[in-house]
């Protein structure tokens, strides 16, 4: 017997099931709307207006966006776009490359793996909090054990102030943010690579390829996801680049802002200078504004032609 | 059949073993430090402690206020995901489940909602916080980052809701269970293991976190952990013995959890990247 045989019934339960669903999906759907969706259409919205501190003034047009493309503002905004840029394509290369290393080598079941699993995802655990003031130690010219460790083998010459000089201060952040993350596209290409059916492999080896060949031709097309998404991740985190240079390097990017970067641009505009009473809010808001469509649109590009590649490869 | 270890193999060996050594050196220098005095870690950085001294950790623990700031983190992160785990639960079941005109929409609104970071949000978020008064409250916290974890969390809750047997709730009904007993007595317990996935994927960033305290806590007694060990770096400057000891104690309770439980913390925190 059909439980909706009834008509007036069926309205009923129709209705109850409709109180129910909305139940189930209103806490998440208002929190979400209150505390993420709403406040990220306002600081689009935010950018169009005259702010003093944190109230509100008239309607400023595009104001805030041309104060930002003059002097001075054009040039440390880019700077920091180029140092952004420069974190990307040096992440890109030395992060995501030794995580696909390391991949290969944990894919191929060496002894201790459980041990080298776990060590090798160890750093990506820990607060980047914890990781930049552990490395400001490290770096330091005078105490810090890592040139203590450079002098006592005889390397005097690589026993640079790292942080302190900008030729350094930007290659060696880069150096940290790759000792903490390089396990995370490790982890993910090694899923992936356990995710290629054996078939595929034993066949390339039947045929008679090397283990190059077999890399070459099976392995690194097969991973074609695992690399969008970590490009994609890469660049959205080498984009919005703040905690790492904001711990190990202050909220003006030191030495001489060889660290700025568009984040700590926009922290320190909008909020790091509060306490001297002069933060520009508007200005504040149109760097994150650029920001926002810098990533979305660089994010949204890259997606398409990756997995355009995936297709095709 | 034994294979015969190419150069290849033992390069990558070399890899492993050099990237273990990267990895756990600076750890072990940091962990072995925080029992010396700053005079002894300044002559002989390597050197095992001459004596163990708790000396450090005391004065971490009692001035450095690490009591009040873990209290608080804990706070923070365990009610954020308390709100993360049963309004993702719930949504994702009434989506993965159900089918109705609307849900197409809310699922796209939820993505929508994956693609925005706090972070950009910040401005609006602390002049909403302020107007709400919100600010320099341990609730603000919870609600921005519970805002922040809810969409990931309804994407694997609906994925695994989804995945279950049709018939298993429609019995439960037929057996008389009211919908929300349905839920929570018959289909959340089968998605444990989601719910294990969802809780190490949020909980980890909220807990690791320490931007949005900075910009929406400035009452001392209100700091979290990540934030006080900023605090603390800051008055400790010169005193290394209790530096090393703050970031040993900061970083101890996620590294022994993950030590406990590395399956799960790998498989949770690569979650969204490892689905496809």
């Amino acid at each position: 017997m059909s439980r909706s045989s009834h008509p007036r019934r069926f309205l009923g339960l129709r209705l109850e099931r409709g109180l129910w669903l909305t139940l189930f999906l209103a806490p998440a759907l208002v929190l979400m709307l209150v505390f993420t969706t709403l406040p990220a259409i306002n600081a689009l919205v935010y950018s169009l207006f005259k702010w003093q501190a944190f109230k509100r003034g008239a309607f400023a047009g595009l104001e805030n966006f041309q104060r930002l493309f003059a002097y001075p503002f054009d040039q440390q905004f880019l700077r920091a776009l180029s140092h952004n840029t420069l974190a990307f394509v040096v992440l890109l290369v030395v992060q995501t490359g030794l995580g696909l290393l390391l991949a290969y080598a944990l894919w191929k079941h060496p002894p201790g793996l459980r041990f080298f699993r776990v060590t090798v995802f160890l750093p990506v655990i820990l607060s980047l909090v914890i990781v930049g003031f552990l490395w400001q130690l490290f770096l330091n010219p005078l105490f810090g054990p890592l040139n203590k460790l450079l002098h006592g083998v005889g390397l005097h010459a690589l026993a640079l102030p790292w942080l302190g000089d900008p030729a350094t201060a930007l290659p060696a952040l880069l150096l940290v943010n790759v000792w903490r993350w390089v396990g995370f596209p490790a982890l993910v290409f090694l899923a992936g690579i356990n995710a290629i059916s054996e078939e595929y492999l034993e066949a390339a080896k039947l045929d008679g390829a090397s283990e190059g060949q077999v890399f070459r031709h099976v392995i690194l097309p097969l991973l074609a996801p695992s690399f969008t998404i970590i490009v994609l991740l890469t660049f959205i985190g080498s984009f919005e680049w703040f905690d790492l240079p904001y711990v190990m390097e202050g909220v003006n990017g030191t030495p001489a802002g060889a660290t700025d970067t568009l984040a700590l641009m926009f922290y320190r505009l909008a909020f790091g200078t509060v306490d001297a009473g002069i933060s520009d809010v508007g200005l504040g808001a149109a760097v994150n504004t650029v920001l926002f469509f810098l990533v979305l649109l660089g994010a949204v590009l890259g997606a398409l032609y990756l997995r355009r590649r995936e297709v095709e490869g | 059949m034994r294979r015969r270890l190419s150069g290849l193999d033992w390069l990558l060996r070399g890899a492993l073993i050099l990237n273990a050594i990267g990895v756990l050196s600076p750890l072990l220098v940091m962990l072995v430090s925080a029992f010396k005095s700053t005079r002894e870690i300044f002559a002989s950085p390597f050197a095992p402690p001459s004596m163990l001294s708790f000396q450090n950790f005391i004065k971490v623990w009692q001035v450095g206020q690490f009591d009040l700031y873990l209290r608080n983190s804990l706070i923070v992160t365990l009610g954020a995901l308390a709100l993360i785990l049963l309004f993702g639960a719930m949504a994702g079941y009434a989506l993965g489940r159900f089918r109705f005109r609307l849900n197409d929409v809310i699922y796209l609104f939820f993505l929508a909602g994956l693609m925005i970071p706090a972070k950009l949000a910040l401005i609006p978020l602390f002049v909403q916080l302020k107007a709400l008064g919100l600010l320099n409250s341990l609730w603000g916290l919870i609600l921005v980052y519970a805002a922040g974890g809810i969409p990931a969390a309804v994407f694997i809750m609906a994925g695994f809701f989804r995945t279950l047997p049709s018939d298993l709730d429609n019995a439960a009904r037929m057996d008389g269970a009211g919908e929300w007993q349905v839920f929570w007595r018959v289909m959340l317990p089968l998605v444990r293991p989601a719910l294990a996935i969802v809780g190490i994927y949020s909980a980890i960033p909220i807990w690791n976190d320490f931007l949005l305290p900075l910009v929406f806590i400035q009452k001392p007694e209100l700091k979290t952990l990540m934030q006080g060990l900023t605090v603390f770096f800051g008055q400790y400057q010169t005193d290394w013995g209790a530096l090393f000891a703050g970031l040993t104690l900061a970083s101890l309770p996620l590294a022994l959890l993950y030590l406990l439980l590395s399956e799960e913390f790998i498989k949770g925190l690569t979650a969204g990247a490892t689905k496809g």
